[in-house]
């Protein structure tokens, strides 16, 4: 049980900037999750906090110590990866307690604790399997129980999900969060999936090419993105995003007019596609060309009238396409207006 | 129906024509083999006499006995045992330093890395032959003519063994490095806990090829064992012949050269089974 300080840290590989400089702090039991797409950097900040990488600049510390130079063993941390790394000529039961046997704990304490991290799993009856003979979802249990037998300070999941069908996905998403919640311990945790990130955090990291675009809840990031990246990346479907002016008593689009917060010149305005709804005597006009029914509610895609950018809309229900383009008028609450800043994209 | 009658004819008598055919061969490449054991269970004069005889005498134990206590030169048996240690020396040290190696390649980033592989690999095109004069000096300046260190040293270094290691170790996934790193293990314990026996199976189908490249060394032995009490089977056969007009003692020769092709055939049966085993559960 620990905190974790990440100060001013960077990586770089020969000339090329990584990390950026990320500062984070994570409280004792925290739950983290760092999400962002493909490339941003996040798996080498978490393998940084792990000792996997070396730290170009900056400074990691794990509780009071300042880590950056120890090897990961020491660093009292444990991982679990992505395509699970269990040692495939090991049984269940060598997988957990390898990490204890090279502790050099007595056998008895080793089976005991293997014991207790395997009923907390739900692996008892598998113990002496190898794990190609385990599902998907039973070999990151059995990665889970590597991690937690060791007892450590902070936990670290890189994309730990990423290989289970969807359903399963669902179902460990819970049992990740509930175990740790009963351990207590601090969790870093990986992801490019924005549901993950949603459910499982107590507070999230939205990455962008090297940088933490904005750390906070779910629903802060959610109801306030700090930065067109973060409004488009987190959100499904994806925020739109239009150039707009903005005059005293809202916002000018084309040649429609919306109602909101007063303010002038040229910005990014962003709406949520499920933030609209259908309104005979709404401002926004649009042309719907294509619609995915979902069951609950519909997907329409199209443009706005006056302008050629696509644009997406949730409406509740089911909605037939009846012909080849329809019309549609649109109202979106004013509280629901996100502005940016046109040329820095930062939240106005 | 037509159809399949049509199949079933066509199975049987493809059947019967490829196990004919193979049963031919195996005929063919048995039948000098066949002949060699034929004359290692007779007398001298029945080899001799023409027409030279196709089924088994009655002086198996004889000869054996001869062969494998009195010999020509020297007792068989201690040349049987000479080669085993020989080709043991070879297998083993062949796989243990190609497996150290490989792995240092793969898990290490040491200066020179890459010119020190391309060495190795280099030396893949230096047959033993072509170095055999300068090795011959090495071997004979320390001194380890005619003893085991002789035999099995000048051969021990394998590019191919590294070579094939480095491909297999590549294939191991980093995570799993990686999860050792963080389970704690050192680098030669992750080399002993996980790597070593992750390539059982590719070690025991080394060790097959490489102990019957040792157990075949003819050159090499020939040059470096001038004392009978050194020489290994494979040209301690040849040994065997009588220079000039001295009569060969074929049934001696041919019970040593049947004796002399049992313990490959040991190896090959017993590691075969192990290979297979490790093939049907394949790993990852």
């Amino acid at each position: 049980m620990a905190t974790v300080d990440l100060i001013d840290v960077r990586k770089r590989f020969g000339a090329t900037e990584v990390i950026k400089g990320v500062n984070l702090t994570v409280a004792d039991g925290e739950f983290i999750v760092i999400v962002g797409p493909s490339g941003c950097g996040k798996s080498t900040l978490l393998r940084m906090v792990a000792g996997l990488e070396t730290v170009s600049d900056g400074e990691v510390r794990i509780g009071d110590r300042r880590v950056n130079d120890l090897e990961p063993m020491d660093r009292d941390i444990s991982m679990v990866f992505q395509n699970y790394a269990l040692y495939p000529h090991m049984s269940v039961r060598q997988n957990i307690g390898y990490g204890l046997k090279i502790a050099k704990m007595p056998k008895d304490q080793i089976a005991a604790k293997v014991a207790e991290a395997a009923a907390l799993l739900q692996l008892t009856d598998y113990l002496d399997r190898r794990p190609r003979d385990l599902s998907g979802g039973q070999r990151q249990r059995v990665a889970m129980g590597r991690a937690i037998v060791r007892e450590p300070s902070v936990f670290l999941f890189d994309e730990p999900l990423s290989n289970l069908d969807a359903k399963l996905r669902v179902q460990m998403r819970l049992e990740i969060k509930e175990l740790q919640a009963k351990l207590g311990i601090t969790a870093l945790y990986v992801t490019h999936d924005q549901v993950e990130a949603m459910t499982m955090a107590d507070r999230m990291v939205v990455m962008h090419a090297g940088v933490a675009e904005q750390i906070g809840t779910p629903l802060e990031v959610y109801e306030s993105p700090a930065t067109v990246f973060v409004a488009q990346f987190i959100g499904s479907p994806s925020m739109n995003i239009l150039e707009a002016t903005r005059t005293a008593g809202g916002a000018q689009l084309g040649d429609m007019m919306l109602p909101g917060p007063g303010g002038s010149g040229s910005v990014q305005l962003g709406i949520r596609p499920e933030h609209l709804s259908r309104d005979e005597a709404g401002p926004l006009q649009m042309h719907v060309n294509l619609a995915e029914p979902l069951g609950a509610n519909t997907l329409l895609h199209g443009w706005l009238a006056g302008t050629q950018l696509p644009f997406t809309a949730s409406v509740p229900g089911v909605w037939r396409m009846t012909g080849g383009t329809e019309e549609l008028q649109l109202s979106v609450d004013p509280e629901h207006l996100h502005f940016f800043d046109k040329t820095t994209g930062r939240r106005l | 129906m037509a159809e399949r009658t049509g199949m079933v004819e066509k199975r049987g008598w493809g059947l019967w024509a490829t196990h004919a055919m193979m049963i031919l061969g195996v005929l063919v490449v048995f039948f000098p083999i066949w002949l060699a054991f034929v004359a290692s269970t007779v007398t001298q004069s029945e080899i001799t006499q023409p027409p030279m005889p196709l089924m088994p005498g009655d002086q198996f134990l004889n000869n054996y006995r001869e062969a494998l206590f009195e010999g020509v030169n020297v007792p068989v048996l201690t040349m049987l045992v000479n080669s085993t240690i020989t080709a043991l020396g070879i297998a083993i040290g062949k796989i243990a330093i190609s497996l150290l190696s490989a792995f240092a390649f793969v898990y290490f980033r040491f200066p020179g890395r890459g010119m020190f592989f391309w060495l190795i690999f280099l030396t893949l095109m230096l047959p033993v032959e072509v170095r055999i004069v300068p090795t011959y000096e090495v071997v004979a300046g320390f001194g380890m003519l005619n003893s085991y260190s002789g035999l099995i040293f000048p051969l021990i270094a394998s590019a191919t063994a590294t070579f094939l290691f480095r491909q297999f170790f590549l294939t191991i996934p980093d995570e799993l490095a990686e999860a050792a790193r963080v389970d704690g293990a050192s680098p030669m314990r992750f080399f002993w806990d996980i790597v070593l026996p992750m390539s059982r199976t590719n070690i025991a189908a080394l060790f097959v090829i490489l102990f019957i490249y040792g157990w075949n060394q003819y050159l090499w032995p020939l040059l470096v064992t001038t004392d009978p009490e050194m020489n290994t089977i494979v040209m301690g056969i040849r040994q065997m012949f009588p220079s000039g007009d001295d009569l060969a003692d074929w049934p001696v020769i041919m019970a040593a050269s049947i004796l002399a092709m049992v313990p490959p055939i040991v190896v090959v049966l017993s590691m075969q089974r192990l290979f297979i085993r490790g093939l049907v559960d394949s790993e990852k």
